[in-house]
């Protein structure tokens, strides 16, 4: 076994609106920074052990799928490092 | 009927919807989630609050607790399932309906009284109103946008499993009496079965004449 750091990044998908980026943004404005555009976006750092970094992805993978993200409005993405 | 309203740590309309229930003539008790639901449940109530304090999303925690396999068996048995407010993010977070329940347009949370339209008569949670029919309930949520993939909200709504619109004291829609930003002014659908509803609005707080307005009622007099 070995141990890893799989990082899921959750981020609300094209087109749906964010109301809380949004906010940010214009607090960024009010405190003079310019900018375009703000996205957020959640990070869950997961600490485990596995036989193989495909294997460690792939149970990452499912703990997105089934409550980290929420596919109807989200896309996730997911890195894996050896720790 | 008997109804569990089921308790999770963080709900707070659980009373309010067994004193509503209770009004009616319905018999109604509250259910702590880990004790699982009572042999005798013949309706389900998830109530609203903030389960779980909202935790990741509004809904997901309460969504994946081991009750909620029971629920879900229930509602597909056709055991009659009402989800309000974070008992409606709840349902759409467990996959009971579509869609999910999302942070306001206005990034605010939003405690007032709406107007909805009546899409539909022929399901246990409208009988009691006419088509069109307008109603006067509150909402009270932060998390109450109504978002989903606009091809299977044209599924949903070519279902018409739409029960509830968002509309003006004359039933108009439209962003002037849409109060959170849901798409198509959806305030509350329909799952797999008509015998299983969520919506954003609180029924249960327009049911007790002492408090207002009582146009609720007919929601929930699907449990009689």
């Amino acid at each position: 076994m070995t141990a890893y750091t799989a990082t899921v990044t959750v981020r609300l998908k094209r087109g749906v609106l964010d109301p809380e980026a949004e906010t940010t943004k214009q607090a960024l404005e009010r405190l003079g920074f310019e900018l375009e555009e703000l996205r957020s976006s959640d990070r869950f750092e997961i600490d485990l052990e596995a036989t193989s970094a495909d294997a460690a992805r792939e149970r990452a993978d499912e703990m997105a799928e089934r409550l980290l993200a929420n596919p109807t409005i989200h896309d996730y993405d997911v890195e894996v490092d050896e720790r | 009927m008997t109804v569990s309203i089921v308790r999770f740590g963080g709900s707070n309309c659980d009373r309010d919807a067994k004193r509503a229930l209770e009004h009616l003539g319905i018999d109604a008790e509250i259910v702590w989630h880990e004790d699982g639901l009572p042999a005798d449940t013949e309706g389900i109530v998830l109530p609203g609050g903030f389960s779980y304090g909202d935790y990741l999303r509004a809904g997901a925690m309460a969504a994946r607790a081991p009750i909620m396999e029971e629920v879900r068996e229930a509602a597909s048995d056709g055991v009659p399932v009402l989800g309000v407010c974070n008992g409606a993010q709840i349902g759409c977070e467990s996959g009971l309906t579509p869609g999910a329940f999302t942070t306001n347009e206005s990034a605010r949370f939003q405690c007032e009284h709406v107007h909805l339209r009546v899409e539909r008569t022929d399901t246990p949670w409208t009988a009691a109103y006419e088509e069109g029919e307008v109603i006067e309930v509150p909402i009270a949520h932060g998390e109450g946008r109504y978002e989903i993939a606009d091809d299977r909200l044209a599924t949903l709504e070519a279902e018409d499993r739409v029960l509830f619109r968002y509309c003006d004291e004359h039933g108009e829609v439209g962003p002037h009496a849409n109060p959170n930003g849901s798409k198509h002014d959806v305030a509350g659908v329909l799952g797999d079965r008509d015998t299983v509803a969520v919506l954003m609005p609180h029924p249960e707080r327009a049911t007790l004449p002492d408090v207002g307005p009582t146009d609720g009622q007919g929601v929930l007099r699907a449990f009689e």
